[in-house]
């Protein structure tokens, strides 16, 4: 090897740089992509450090065929992902059903701009959160995490990588401008500390080998191109052999199935990171930049003996809809703070079923919010006047 | 007094070790030139000898991409258009694979044209089959980049206002290494075409002129598969090694057919490795090293 794969030590390195390290930690070797701000960076960083470790830098003529281009080399067997904006987000959803309906593990990475279509190419946005959820056509679930540090871009991108190779899907990593492009301390972990998970594979011989006949948790064993299984990889609905099924019982099976191995393993994949949560009247959900804001904002609230709270959504989806749903009859409310005209704020609002008040506290990009405006938010919300 | 006749075994056909038996019969319709491509592909593949577990097929979206079904071969059948980028990831990540691409021309040149030309600038080493049939089968029979102008589909009901174009030229232009054309009489020049091309190191394009008598011969009043067939074999004319801009595909006129590029010209490998190399004398790619995981 030419270069250290994992650069144990301190750093500081912007998010955009952090996960390209991250990637390269969880033994991603394959990156293609299509330069856009605030992403480029990404692009950058992996042009740079994957020659070195004798992995793939391509760079392609659109984000539909970087899409499509990863998908192909997560079959050859490398960990493999993109990163793109809004713009090439929206291009790139096709074949997220593509790598949703084959099951083909990868990461994405949407560093969001202010929205909608150009946008604010510079600025920060948090727009695209239920393009991430259900941008591409069709029923399906996703995961997706969301950053809101350079060291979280590290940590989240291996966190993203593992996701995708237990449960076989494309990840997203819906990070932002302000998050990409800060510099922050990073500590980078020795490597025999960083868990890194590979895709399960099979154990049968393939006379014998379906290849979505799923295990007990719902995810199959995965055999890639040229292990000798003599796989059939389709978009069309298809059976546990691989092979098109076109009627309703057919789909009804596969769909359950991508949609089950999400949903039944939700608790082992939904991470928050709460805090002051025990006696808090006011919890505020955030992520991404924006939870920053948010954790300022809870802190001065204590300082005043406001009992606020903070649930920071590592994972955006799947929505953690049960805690939502055991605090909202303690608490005198939510508010959601993000940069948007209130979308993650639909979920929170579902999940509290009408039990407390729920606030949003937003712009619709070009800067991140306030503490301030939180603050105040939190206390129209314990006064009952939001 | 009726005698129940014992249902007739299916004799063997030569090429079921490379077909998926299980999923016959197909969904080609009866005089689709689809088939006989298919034959030809899979007789190219037979005679390399090669292992079959080091081939895949890709396809895209449409009737020709269905191929990718039927092989018993790894193989994907992709979004329509992106055949060419997928097999792109997969030729990087698995260099030693041979990769063959096949499609429509409306998968490969329509909404998959940008791909095309970009597969093909950077020659990645993949093997393209076109199945040329002037139109979009799958769907009906509709307009595509291929219809000749004034012929018509069901969404050029009045014949249609399009000049096509011509895939050997385009695929010349773009830098292909290999580039034949012939229609689907000629089997044997097809099967030897392809065979060459999946021996060529970089891009190699072989469009193959085929009968779709459900709707394109239909709607122009074409006559059966096998008067289609010996249409497209009567206006063609053989002339190998010429400009490929020379290439007539008129099927008003004449339809040129023959091998009309063969050269060398490194690979985005190639240039990869050169380049790393370069700046880092001891440069290796990741195979095989990077199957082992950490």
């Amino acid at each position: 090897m030419l270069a250290k794969e994992v650069k144990t030590g301190m750093h500081f390195i912007n998010g955009d740089e952090a996960c390209c390290e991250g990637a390269l930690a969880a033994g991603c070797r394959f990156f293609a992509g299509y330069p856009i701000t605030p992403a480029t960076e990404i692009a950058e960083a992996m042009s740079r450090r994957l020659p070195e470790l004798g992995g793939i830098y391509i760079q392609m003529e659109d984000e539909i065929a970087s899409m499509a281009t990863i998908l192909g080399a997560s079959w050859g067997g490398v960990k493999s992902m993109t990163s793109t904006s809004g713009p090439g987000f929206s291009l790139m959803m096709e074949n997220i059903g593509l790598g949703i309906c084959t099951e083909t593990p990868c990461v994405v990475c949407n560093v969001q701009r202010g929205g909608p279509s150009t946008g604010l190419p510079t600025l920060v946005g948090q727009g695209d959160m239920m393009q991430a959820r259900w941008g591409s056509h069709g029923h399906y679930e996703i995961i997706a995490l969301s950053p809101s540090s350079p060291q979280e871009m590290f940590d989240m991108t291996i966190l993203a990588f593992n996701l995708s190779e237990q449960y076989r899907l494309p990840v997203m990593i819906m990070a932002d401008e302000v998050v990409g492009h800060m510099t922050e301390r990073v500590v980078v972990p020795r490597e025999e500390e960083i868990e890194v998970i590979d895709r399960r594979k099979p154990t049968v011989p393939p006379e014998e080998y379906n290849l979505y006949h799923a295990d007990a948790d719902g995810v199959a064993p995965m055999a890639n191109c040229g292990d000798g299984y003599r796989i059939h990889v389709t978009g069309l609905t298809h059976d546990e052999r691989g092979y098109p099924a076109m009627d309703a019982k057919s789909h009804e099976k596969m769909v359950s199935r991508l949609v089950g191995k999400i949903r039944n393993n939700k608790d082992k994949i939904i991470r928050t990171k709460n805090s002051y949560l025990d006696d808090a009247e006011v919890v505020v959900v955030s992520y991404g930049i924006s939870a920053r804001s948010a954790m300022q904002a809870v802190r001065d609230a204590r300082k005043e003996g406001i009992k606020a709270g903070l649930i920071k959504l590592e994972t955006v989806w799947p929505f953690p809809e049960n805690l939502i749903r055991s605090l909202a009859p303690q608490v005198k409310g939510f508010l959601m703070a993000e940069i948007n005209g209130g979308q993650m704020v639909l979920e929170l609002e579902r999940c509290a079923g009408g039990a407390c008040p729920v606030g949003l506290v937003s712009n619709f990009g070009g800067a991140i919010i306030s503490p301030g405006l939180i603050s105040n938010a939190i206390s129209r919300i314990r006064r009952g006047t939001a | 007094m009726t005698t129940q006749k014992a249902p007739k075994a299916i004799p063997p056909h030569p090429m079921d070790s490379l077909l998926r038996t299980e999923r016959m019969p197909h969904i080609w319709c009866p005089g689709c030139g689809i088939g006989t491509v298919f034959s030809a592909v899979l007789a190219a593949i037979k005679n390399t000898g090669w292992d079959p577990d080091s081939i895949a097929m890709v396809s895209g979206i449409g009737c020709t991409g269905r191929m990718a079904g039927y092989i018993r071969l790894d193989s994907f059948h992709t979004t329509h258009g992106r055949a060419l980028p997928f097999a792109t990831g997969l030729k990087l990540a698995k260099p030693e694979t041979k990769l063959i691409v096949v499609s429509g021309d409306g998968d490969l040149f329509a909404i998959g044209g940008n791909h095309f030309i970009h597969a093909a600038r950077r020659n990645m080493d993949i093997t393209v089959v076109c199945v040329n049939n002037f139109n979009y089968g799958m769907t009906g029979g509709q307009q595509a980049p291929s219809t000749p102008l004034g012929a018509k589909t069901t969404t050029s009901i009045n014949g249609s206002p399009e000049e096509p174009f011509n895939f050997c030229h385009l695929a010349s232009a773009c830098g292909a290494t290999y580039v034949a054309r012939w229609t689907a009489m000629q089997v044997r020049s097809l099967r030897s075409s392809i065979g060459e091309a999946l021996h060529k190191r970089g891009f190699s394009f072989v469009e193959v002129i085929a009968p779709c008598p459900s709707s394109f011969g239909r709607r122009n009043r074409m006559g059966s598969a096998l008067e289609m067939l010996k249409f497209y074999h009567g206006r063609s004319v053989i002339r190998g090694d010429i400009d490929p801009k020379d290439a007539t595909m008129d099927i008003d006129r004449e339809i040129v057919v023959g091998k009309f590029v063969d050269i060398e010209r490194p690979t985005f490998m190639d240039h990869y490795e050169k380049i790393n190399r370069s700046q880092m004398p001891q440069w290796r790619s990741m195979h095989p090293d990077h199957q082992k995981g950490r």
